[in-house]
Order: structure tokens, then C-alpha cells, then sequence
């Protein structure tokens, strides 16, 4: 909402050394968020006067016709010359008064004003348009000012306004009284404890008859409804300088006068306005609800269908106005209507509001309507609207009105006097509730310890107890509230998730992965890059009614696509050696989910079974660890060779997670898209149902690499943080025995296809209790072991808790273990 | 077997002479202080010490001295040998420590050799930052609540009094789920951490203290100040006797742990439909502390010359969503703020544009290593 300061000095008996910077310091402290003090005019200065055209010689010749004139600027030029001016400008004639910008003047956007040749004559000055001046768009031509108005050589400043301060504020949802020059100034009246004069408050009528018929179908869609006519009205009456100035300085274009009083008064008073032309009118007015299939041309050319949500404004011909957001185009004024029916009505808020949404019109009208408009005012707004039409308009009101009253009087809110100190920790003085709540325009009874409010008309949004607090607050001054620190009961900490989450973070960093925090939308495109099944589980996500990108509906069932796409960016950008993490949740909708979301009751708790029924709803969102490389994951030097990353690196940065998080992982070969299918493990923890499988890591696909542009044998992980979590086992402290450790070296001939993991859990299962530790410290595969074979040589370290092993013992242990392995295995002792 | 010789003059055994055991004494020192080696050393040792050496060999003859003799002569060779062993000692230890200290010089190497054998590790800035951001109110008592990134409409707006037509609902440019038929799910993606406030609520009994930071979403496009996807630390209380005064002290807190001691903060009234009353908090320009308004010789670049940075949302909780969540409102009131993570960075270590924050280049996230 703008509000020009001398619109507001209007009401308020400011004292004159208040500055609209004063005026805005206040307000914010009080809660209505001034964003802008817009200082008009200040970009103008110099001689800016008025001109009466003493004579007008048209100059031919040109591409148009231009203007010669003489202008009486009285002494403003210092001689009481006449000015010779030149002007292409064609709406005035001989006589008119003019504004005259004088060499040495500067108009907005820094156009200096000077005596310069121009059409072959000396113009020495400009005579200005409304534009040029910044006061309102208008490309009718110059300014003509009333005859009358002033002297020639007048100061045109003053005269015009052309300085003036404007307040912008960003009206909160629960203020809609401030979309109003009227509410910012009660509101700026109680804060410097001024006088306020009352806009609304206009001599009412008498009633005097009948006026256009009307019915209101329903209370509950409109509370009140107030017609008013004027006759004779002049079309071609132009809107005064001073209301389009207003309009302007508010935002608003003006248009006719008709339009711009209806829209002046909103301005004024806070409340929408419409005006019929009333001859377009047939048979009495019904405020009702549209019937199903039920169509309207709107104002803005377009033919709506109506729901039986919407409230409609409907006469003999049908609906003629969707109620509080926009008017039907067949009954629209025009520049030949003299006959105006005006219409003030309180519509329901909540049917405002979802029509403004329904059909996608948000008006400046519906905008007050969902917002809460004074439920009072409505007679006094359509009578200054006609007064104004009657005043600038040269029409005659009519004496007859329509007056329909369905209001039921506001039951009072009860509070305790001293709630607003509680609430706020600060002991008010008694009494200080009622006063506060009074300068609100609330009644207030006060009986005993509690206080009976009833708030005012225009305050809708009062409701609630804590509602008339944050009204006594903000008045005593929000500054004022003390600082004291919460005494909380001693705390829990981090939970045990909790704590595994950061460690997690931290050792991936510390293992030299940088973290992204990728957007979760994807596409249909990244599952067939990620080339999954068309039957793949990961493939049904859940989809957003209204993404950002068509091309990104979906939300991820895998972190892989934004860790990916990171990765390509970073490629792109000349890092080619990259290793990312990322930790987040992916959403998997459940299956047999209700089709939404229950909406329960908010007047109480939700029950068990209540709550049951919206988890049943929402998707599982576990939290996932990713992880990406590409390049070398360790680089050349003067110490020697790089290593490229490979699928080992993602497989040990998926141990690495279960190890910070302490859960043990075992590694199976897989084939599971995006993975390459002969690079590919599964991982496995022991979790409380024994046996799960909680993510994949390994070289991708190289049609996964094609389909992102990814680096050549770029590799990744991904495992499931909620499943690793509950996988982990607790640590029993281990007994350290000081006893020598004995070493035995094993090489075991295998066939390639026996996976090395398998290999060591035998020879672990074979060596029993002794066993310290196992550690494959060389593949070989050649001549010597023979072809399909692979040699593994391992280290076996042996010990006992309370003694030194004999050589017996040892190499019972060893055979043990190797008979274990040629057992499960067939491995044989290699020669 | 002679008799003793008792007329037999020590002077008369020439090796025993006082003279020759000081010559064979001084020529010992002057071939120890000579030797330039450890071999060297090693010779005259040998040569001067050893069971052959000239003293060596004349102690060999203190026997044949009468015995009033022995001990004057016994006295004056031993001290003799004991000089050159301790010389022999001393030029040992002169001699190891030039060795040492020539090969160590040898073994030095260039230090400064660069050991970037792989590339450094870190974590991303909004996450380190909202860990610190949760650690200052954990560190008050604060329990750190979670809830779903997707979330019923219910949880996020019902509950918290964002009443189905009002336009704060429609303010928050929510992205909507869509049911698997189509049409309305009443699932949304949470466009606040606010509604893990109801949850929080449901899942324990009061007094309740809480935060919960977590990502949040709205349908901005990506811009240097937007983006559809982000973060809040939502914070919690509902205790008995609560009052904005503690919200203040609380808020104090955070400001005074994440941006330095002894910066004002001031509330504003603003409108939330889960608060009433309702503020927006500002806190002095950590930079300026307020020096740069109205003085256009030294502008601010984080406050804008506004002596103010607006830090969060706040109020005493609306009892309409203490009676969603089942909380008797007779008996507990509370209090809640919203605080933004993407804010909270940008001021804290200027981050000008949120592309970075978003984009994942090794180049942003690096730079803020492993903690903020």
C-alpha cells in the first residue's frame, strides 16, 4: 500500500516538523513494514512557473506540426518579458495556463532545461506535460491548469505537489485495515497521540426511499450490500488534477472519472467499489452463488466459468459481476454512461479468496476482501463515492438507497487484564490493557480481573485473546520487552543418529570427498540415463502438481542424478579430479498408500489412529550417503606415479561410512543399474532381521557415463543411513594380550572366479580363536599358478590371550585354516 | 731367586722416571689432540692406551721398585693413563659429534616440497553452519527435533492456524504433491520447518525445548538472493510462565554466540499466523554496529547501511496450534522462532551470491574446510 504523507496530514494533525522518515520509524515499530519513504519531485528543481499563452503561431515545414508561442511567466524570468517557447504539444490554446519549465530548470531523469535553437527559432523553456513533471502518465499532451488557478509566474511547485513524501508498506495478511489511507492514519494518529478525523465519517443520508432493487441470497456470503445512484453524470468530466495526482502517487492509472472515484474511495476508506452503468442493468440485483455451468465475460475479456463457490452480482440477464473481484464487461461504464449505480458490499473473506485463486484474478479489491474489510462502512463509502461524482461529475445523487443489513453484532472476547503482561514478561500498569485496546477502536468493559473487548468494524483479525495482546504490546513497544535468558531443562544432547550423521560428514571429508547439497527434483530422462528397468522400484517417485521444470517433476528415489550432474559442472569448470558426498533423503512413495493425505480437525489433538492414517499417507524418506569420483583420486608427483579412482575406492568409501558409523559391511559381487554389471558390489550389514542389504558401489555403466557426459570410468556409491544405523553393534572392549604374535604366510591357488572375501572368511573360520588378524597382502595370476587360477598370499597372525603358542600350536592353527579353505573354496596350497 | 735389591734407585729405572712418564704422558695428549679421526683416534688409542703402550709397559716395571717406591711411582703412571684416557674421551665425543653433525647436514632435505597427494576433503558451508548454528541452543538445553521433507498439508499449515482460504497459505508459494490418479495428495513439500513444531509437540510432553534445522522449499526460481530449495532452524519451547522476554533471551543468545557479544537486537510486530503476537528480529550490523547509516563516506555492504540485519521470524505460539497438538493451553504457553540458514551464512562470511551455495563447485565448499 502507498501512502502519500499529505494524504495522511489529511486526517492527522501531525506537528509540521514530522518527516515522512519519522512518520515510517514509527510505523515499523508498530508492525506495519514501511519498505520505501519514496521522495517525490526531489529530481526537479529550478524555475518551474506558470504561463498563460498569450499567442500560438504554427510553424510548417516539419514531419509534424509544431508550435510557436508567446507566454506570459509574469516576473519569473526576471524581466516580465514575454517567453518565447517552442512546444509540439497541440491540446491548449491561446489563453490557457500553462506550466513553464524556465532555462535552469532540471526535470526527473536529469533533462536540463536551457534556451536552445530548435524548428529554427529560440525556445527559450519547455511548457511541460503531466509526465515530464513525473506527476502522472499522461500522453494527452501538456499540462492545462484551470483558469483561475494562478497568476502567471506563479511558483508551480507548491501549486502542483510536486514534492511530496510516499510511504510504501508491505501490508502483513493480518492488517488488511492498513490497505487504506484511513487505517495508516488512525494507526499514525494513535502513535503520535494526534486527532484523527475519520474519513468514513460523512454526513449519511436520510433515507429517502427506495433505491435500485436488490436481494442478498445468503447472509453468509454478504453481510451487507449498499447500492447507490447517481443521474445526469457528465462522462466527458475529467478527473481533477488532484485526484489523478493521488492515483498516481498510489500506483493506481487513472482511466475516467467514474473509475477513478471508485477507486480514490478504496484508496480513502479501504473499501471496493463498483459502478454500473446503470442503464446496461436489467430487473433487480440478486447476491447469490453461481449455479453450475454458469459463464461471465469478465472486464477483461475473458469468458469464465463459474463455480458454486463464487459469489455472483446477478440481475435479469444473469450474473454481471463476480462479487468483490471483477466486473462482468456487458454492464461496464463507459465514456457515454450518465446514469451510475455504485455498489459497497461486505463479502465473505474466504469466498473472495478462493475465487481470486480459482480463476487466477487477484484484483485490488479481492485483496481487501480475503484480507477483511470494515464491516460498517460500507453506506458511508458509497456516499462520498457519489458525492464525488455528483461534485466533479455534474451529476445529481439520488435520493432513494438500497441498504441491506444481515450483520450480527461481534460477541465480545473475554481476557484476563493482565494477559498482554504475561505473555509479554513485563508488568504493565493496571489499566494498561484497556486504554491500549480502546485507542484500537475496541470497546472495553472492564469487570473485575478481566477485561470484555469487542473489537471495532475495521479489525476483523482481533479473534483471539492473544490477538488483543500483540495489540496492547505493540503499542507499549515491542522495545521494551526484556531480554531473559530460557532456563531449559538439562538436555539430552544430540540423539545417537544424530551424532552418526556429523560423523559421517566429517570422516567422508576427512577421506578427501568434498559435500554437495543438490536439488532432489528429477526426470524420467535421469532414470534412463541411470538406465533403470522399466519395472525398477526407483522408478515411482513421487511427482509435483506444479515443479519448477517440466523436465524435473519427480522427486529423487536415488541421490545419484544431483551428484552426478555436480560432478559434470565441476568437470566442466577444469576440476577433473573430483571425489563429492552427499548426505539426504530420497522419497519412495509406499505401496498401497491412500490416494491423500487425511485433513483432520485442528480444534483438538489428533488421535493414534488419526496420526496412523497421515504417515500412512506420506512417502518413506530414508537418508541416504553418495557418494561420486572421477579422475585421480590420488595425484602424480615428484614422489612418483598418481592412482586413478577406481570401483575399489567407491566399494571402501562405502565401508568407510559403515565403519564411522560402526557397523561392519560385507561385500558381495551384483548387478544393479547404474553400476557396471562386472564392477558392481552389493553391501551388506547385520541388522536386527539379520542379513540386509543397504546400498551398491562400483564402476557405473557406461552407458550411465555416456548418457551424464561423465569422465571415463567415473565410480559411486550409495548406501542407506537409516538401514546402516540400525545395523550397528555395540563395542565390547577387546582383551589385549601381551603374548608374541607368531606370523604364518599362506599362498592359496584359487579359480578367478572365487571372490577373495569368500577366501578370507574361510581361512578365518578355519584358524578359530587364535586368529589376531588376516590380511591379503598379494594376487597373483600367471604361468606358475596356471590358467583360470589366481594365487592369494595371506598373512596370518596368531596369538593367544594368556600364553606364548607353541610351534604346534601355530601350525595347527595355519592347517586349520587352509584346510577351511581348500574345503569351501578349493584352494589349494600353492607349491 | 735375587734377593731384594734394596740399594736400587727408581730414579735409576729409566721408564719410571718422573720425566719419561711425563714425555711418554705429553706425547700421548699431543698425538690424542692431533687425531682428526675417529680412525685416527681409534690408532692412538692403540698406540697410547692400549696394553702395549709405553705406560702400559712401565707400569709392568713398578714391581721391580723397591716397595717404598712402588707407591709414588704407581700414583704418578696411573694418573699419567688416566689423563690420556680422559683426553682419549674427550676428543671421542669432539670427534662423533663432527661426524654427526656432517652427516645430518648431508641428510637434509627440502622441506617444502609439496605433499598434495590427494585432494583435501570438506564439508558444505550450510551444513557446518547449521550445526553451528543448532549447537548454540543444545549447548542452552535445546533437544534437536526432525521431521519429513515431504509433508502433509496438514502438518504444514492446518496445524499451525494457516486457515484453508487465508492468503497466508497461498503466500508461501508451496509446491504441491500430486496424487497418484492426479489431482490434489494434501501433501506438500514443507515450505517451513515449522511443522516439525506439531510433531515435536506430539512426540513428547512439555516442557518442550527444541530446535530443528532442516531443508525447506518454495517455488522461488534460483537467483543471487533465492532459491527453490533451502534451510531454517526452526526453535521451540512450551513450558509453564513462558513469556517473549525469554524469546528475547533466547534469540540473544543465538546472536551473541553465532555473531560476537554485545550486538543489540530489536523486535518489530510482523504476522505469522502460528505466533500472535508475532515479531521480526533485527540485530546490529555485526560490521558497522549502525556506523555506516546516514554516513555515505563509509557504506556497509552486509547491512546495506541499514545498521540492521534482519535475522528471524518469531512470536509467542498461536494456543490455536497448542490445541492441534493436544497441549492443554491452560497450563503451557510457548514460544517459537524460524531462523534462515542461507541468511545466517550469506552474513556470516559474505557469500554474496546463493548460486554458490547451490551449485556444488569444489572451489566454494573447499574453502570453508571442515568446520565454520
Amino acid at each position: 500500500m502507498r501512502v502519500p504523507v499529505s494524504w495522511l496530514r489529511d486526517y492527522v494533525d501531525l506537528p509540521a516538523d514530522v518527516t515522512a522518515r519519522d512518520v515510517a520509524t514509527r510505523l515499523i515499530t508498530a508492525g506495519l513494514e514501511v519498505e520505501t519513504v519514496d521522495e517525490l519531485g526531489t529530481d526537479i528543481t529550478g524555475p518551474l512557473v506558470v504561463g498563460r499563452v498569450l499567442s500560438i503561431e504554427e510553424l510548417t515545414g516539419f514531419k509534424k506540426p509544431i508550435r510557436y508561442c508567446r507566454v506570459d511567466v509574469g516576473e519569473a524570468n526576471g524581466t516580465g518579458e514575454e517567453q518565447h517557447i517552442v512546444c509540439g504539444a497541440r491540446n491548449f490554446s491561446e489563453g490557457d495556463l500553462v506550466v513553464v519549465a524556465l532555462p535552469g530548470a532540471v526535470l526527473p531523469g536529469g533533462f536540463a532545461i536551457s534556451a536552445r535553437t530548435t524548428y529554427g527559432k529560440v525556445s527559450e523553456g519547455m511548457i511541460c506535460s503531466p509526465t515530464e513533471l513525473g506527476l502522472w502518465e499522461d500522453h494527452a499532451g501538456i499540462l492545462v491548469l484551470d483558469q483561475g488557478l494562478a497568476a502567471p509566474g506563479a511558483d508551480a511547485f507548491e501549486l502542483l505537489g510536486l514534492r511530496d513524501e510516499v510511504l510504501d508498506i508491505a501490508v502483513t495478511p493480518d492488517r488488511g485495515y492498513a490497505l487504506s489511507v484511513r487505517g495508516v492514519a488512525r494507526e499514525v494518529a494513535t502513535l503520535y497521540e494526534a486527532a484523527f478525523r475519520d474519513p468514513a465519517d460523512v454526513k449519511l443520508p436520510e433515507s429517502g426511499g427506495e433505491g435500485y432493487p436488490a436481494t442478498v441470497a445468503d447472509p453468509a456470503l454478504c453481510s451487507r450490500y449498499v447500492l447507490r445512484g447517481v443521474t445526469g453524470f457528465d462522462p466527458q468530466a475529467p478527473s481533477p488534477m488532484w485526484l489523478k495526482r493521488r492515483l498516481a502517487m498510489c500506483g493506481v492509472r487513472a482511466i475516467s472519472l467514474a473509475v477513478d472515484v471508485t477507486n480514490y474511495v478504496m484508496l480513502e476508506m479501504g473499501q471496493p467499489l463498483h459502478a454500473w452503468d446503470r442503464d446496461k442493468l436489467s430487473g433487480p440485483i440478486v447476491v447469490r452463488a453461481a449455479r453450475e455451468g454458469e459463464q461471465l465475460e469478465t472486464l477483461d475479456h475473458v469468458t469464465r466459468t463459474l463455480d458454486p463457490d463464487d459469489i455472483l452480482i446477478t440481475d435479469k440477464s444473469g450474473p454481471i459481476n463476480i462479487a468483490g473481484v471483477m466486473g462482468g464487461l456487458s454492464t461496464e461504464i463507459s465514456e457515454l454512461s450518465t446514469e451510475v449505480l455504485i455498489e459497497a458490499a461486505h463479502f465473505a473473506e474466504t469466498h473472495i479468496a478462493r475465487t481470486s485463486r480459482r480463476h487466477q484474478l487477484a484484483s485490488e479489491s479481492s485483496r481487501r476482501f480475503e484480507r477483511g474489510i470494515d464491516s460498517a462502512m460500507q453506506l458511508a463509502a458509497a456516499t462520498r463515492a457519489v458525492s464525488l461524482l455528483a461534485e466533479l461529475g455534474g451529476a445529481r445523487i439520488e435520493a432513494g438507497l438500497t441498504h441491506i443489513d444481515l450483520t450480527t453484532p461481534r460477541e465480545p472476547i473475554v481476557i484476563a487484564a493482565d494477559l498482554a503482561s504475561r505473555v509479554a514478561g513485563v508488568d504493565y500498569p493496571p489499566g494498561t490493557a484497556a486504554t491500549r485496546l480502546r485507542q484500537v477502536g475496541c470497546e472495553v468493559v472492564e469487570d473485575g480481573t478481566t477485561l470484555r473487548v469487542t473489537p471495532p468494524p475495521w479489525r476483523p483479525d482481533l479473534t483471539d485473546p492473544n490477538d488483543l495482546t500483540e495489540e496492547v504490546i505493540r503499542y507499549e513497544g515491542y522495545e521494551n520487552i526484556p531480554s531473559i535468558p530460557p532456563r531449559a531443562p538439562a538436555g539430552r544432547g544430540l540423539t545417537e543418529s544424530q551424532r552418526l550423521r556429523r560423523s559421517v560428514s566429517r570422516g567422508l571429508a576427512g577421506a578427501g570427498f568434498i559435500e554437495v547439497l543438490s536439488y532432489p527434483f528429477v526426470g524420467h530422462g535421469d532414470f534412463d540415463a541411470l538406465q533403470l528397468d522399466t519395472d525398477d522400484p526407483r522408478r515411482r517417485a513421487v511427482t509435483l502438481a506444479n515443479p519448477l521444470s517440466s523436465d524435473e517433476p519427480l522427486m529423487r528415489t536415488t541421490l545419484l542424478p544431483g551428484l552426478l550432474k555436480t560432478l559434470v559442472r565441476n568437470v566442466g569448470r577444469g576440476f577433473n579430479d573430483v571425489a563429492l558426498f552427499e548426505v539426504g533423503l530420497v522419497y519412495q512413495p509406499r505401496a498401497h498408500a491412500p490416494e491423500r493425505a487425511p485433513i483432520l480437525t485442528v480444534d483438538r489433538g489428533p488421535t493414534e489412529a488419526e496420526l496412523g492414517s497421515l504417515r500412512a499417507a506420506l512417502p518413506d524418506q530414508p537418508r541416504r550417503v553418495g557418494a561420486v569420483l572421477a579422475g585421480d583420486r590420488q595425484w602424480a608427483g615428484w614422489w612418483g606415479a598418481g592412482r586413478a579412482a577406481g570401483w575399489a575406492d567407491a566399494i571402501e568409501a562405502a565401508r568407510e561410512v559403515g565403519r564411522l558409523v560402526g557397523a561392519e559391511l560385507t561385500v558381495h559381487a551384483d548387478q544393479y543399474a547404474p553400476w557396471h554389471p562386472g564392477r558392481c558390489a552389493v553391501l551388506h550389514a547385520h541388522g536386527p532381521q539379520g542379513e540386509v542389504a543397504v546400498g551398491h558401489a562400483g564402476e557405473l555403466h557406461p552407458r550411465v557415463i555416456a548418457a551424464y557426459g561423465l569422465p571415463e570410468r567415473t565410480v559411486a556409491m550409495e548406501v542407506d543411513l537409516d538401514l546402516l544405523e540400525s545395523a550397528r553393534t555395540g563395542v565390547v572392549a577387546p582383551t589385549v594380550s601381551g603374548y608374541p604374535v607368531a606370523t604364518q604366510d599362506v599362498a592359496l591357488v584359487v579359480a578367478d572366479s572365487v571372490p577373495a572375501a569368500e577366501v578370507e572368511a574361510a581361512l578365518r573360520a578355519g584358524a578359530g580363536a587364535l586368529l589376531e588378524s588376516v590380511r591379503l597382502f598379494d594376487v597373483y595370476t600367471g604361468a606358475q599358478v596356471g590358467e583360470g587360477h589366481k594365487s592369494l598370499a595371506y598373512t596370518l597372525r596368531l596369538r593367544a590371550p594368556e600364553r606364548t603358542l607353541t610351534t604346534e600350536e601355530i601350525a595347527a592353527a595355519r592347517d586349520a585354516a587352509v584346510a577351511a579353505a581348500a574345503e569351501r573354496t578349493g584352494a589349494t596350497l600353492r607349491a | 731367586m735375587s734377593a731384594p735389591n734394596n740399594s736400587y734407585d727408581p730414579v735409576e729405572v729409566t721408564p719410571l722416571h718422573p720425566d719419561e712418564v711425563a714425555r711418554m704422558r705429553d706425547e700421548a695428549l699431543r698425538a690424542v689432540a692431533e687425531a682428526a679421526s675417529l680412525e685416527q683416534l681409534k690408532e692412538v688409542r692403540l698406540a697410547h692406551a692400549g696394553d702395549r703402550s709405553p705406560l702400559a709397559l712401565a707400569n709392568r716395571e713398578i714391581g721391580a721398585l723397591p716397595p717404598a717406591a712402588r707407591a709414588d711411582a704407581g700414583k704418578r703412571v696411573g694418573g699419567a693413563r688416566r689423563e690420556i684416557s680422559e683426553a682419549i674421551k674427550a676428543r671421542q665425543a669432539e670427534l662423533e659429534a663432527e661426524r654427526d653433525a656432517r652427516v645430518l647436514v648431508e641428510e637434509a632435505v627440502d622441506v617444502t616440497l609439496p605433499w598434495d597427494r590427494s585432494q583435501r576433503g570438506a564439508r558444505h558451508p550450510l551444513t557446518t553452519i547449521a550445526e553451528r548454528m543448532t549447537d548454540i541452543f543444545v549447548g542452552m538445553g535445546f533437544e534437536v527435533a526432525e521431521g519429513p521433507e515431504i509433508e502433509a498439508e496438514w502438518f504444514n499449515f492446518d496445524a499451525l492456524n494457516f486457515l484453508p482460504d487465508h492468503p497466508a497459505r497461498t503466500m508461501q508459494d508451496t509446491f504441491f504433491v500430486e496424487a497418484p490418479s492426479g489431482g490434489p495428495s494434501n501433501m506438500v513439500l514443507r515450505t517451513h520447518t515449522s511443522p516439525v513444531q506439531v510433531r515435536a509437540l506430539l512426540d513428547r510432553e512439555p516442557p518442550v525445548y527444541v530446535v530443528a534445522p532442516g531443508k525447506t522449499f518454495r517455488t522461488d526460481e534460483l537467483d543471487a538472493t533465492h532459491t527453490p530449495v533451502f534451510h531454517q532452524l526452526e526453535g521451540l519451547v512450551v513450558d509453564e510462565g513462558i513469556t517473549m522476554a525469554h524469546l528475547r533471551g533466547a534469540i540473544d543468545a543465538f546472536v551473541s554466540g553465532m555473531f560476537g557479544a554485545g550486538l543489540k537486537t530489536r523486535f518489530r510486530p510482523s504476522y505469522f499466523p502460528f505466533t500472535e503476537p508475532s515479531a521480526e528480529v533485527d540485530m546490529q550490523c555485526f560490521v558497522c554496529r549502525g556506523a555506516s547509516v546516514g554516513n555515505p563516506d563509509r557504506p556497509c555492504r552486509t547491512c546495506g547501511s541499514e545498521g540492521w540485519i534482519e535475522v528471524a521470524g518469531c512470536g509467542i505460539v498461536n494456543p490455536r496450534v497448542l490445541t492441534a497438538a493436544g497441549v492443554d493451553t491452560e497450563r503451557y504457553s510457548g514460544w517459537a522462532f524460524g531462523l534462515g540458514v542461507e541468511r545466517t551464512l550469506m552474513f556470516a562470511h559474505g557469500v554474496s551470491d546463493m548460486h554458490d551455495m547451490v551449485e556444488g563447485d569444489v572451489r566454494f565448499t573447499s574453502a570453508f574446510g571442515m568446520e565454520i
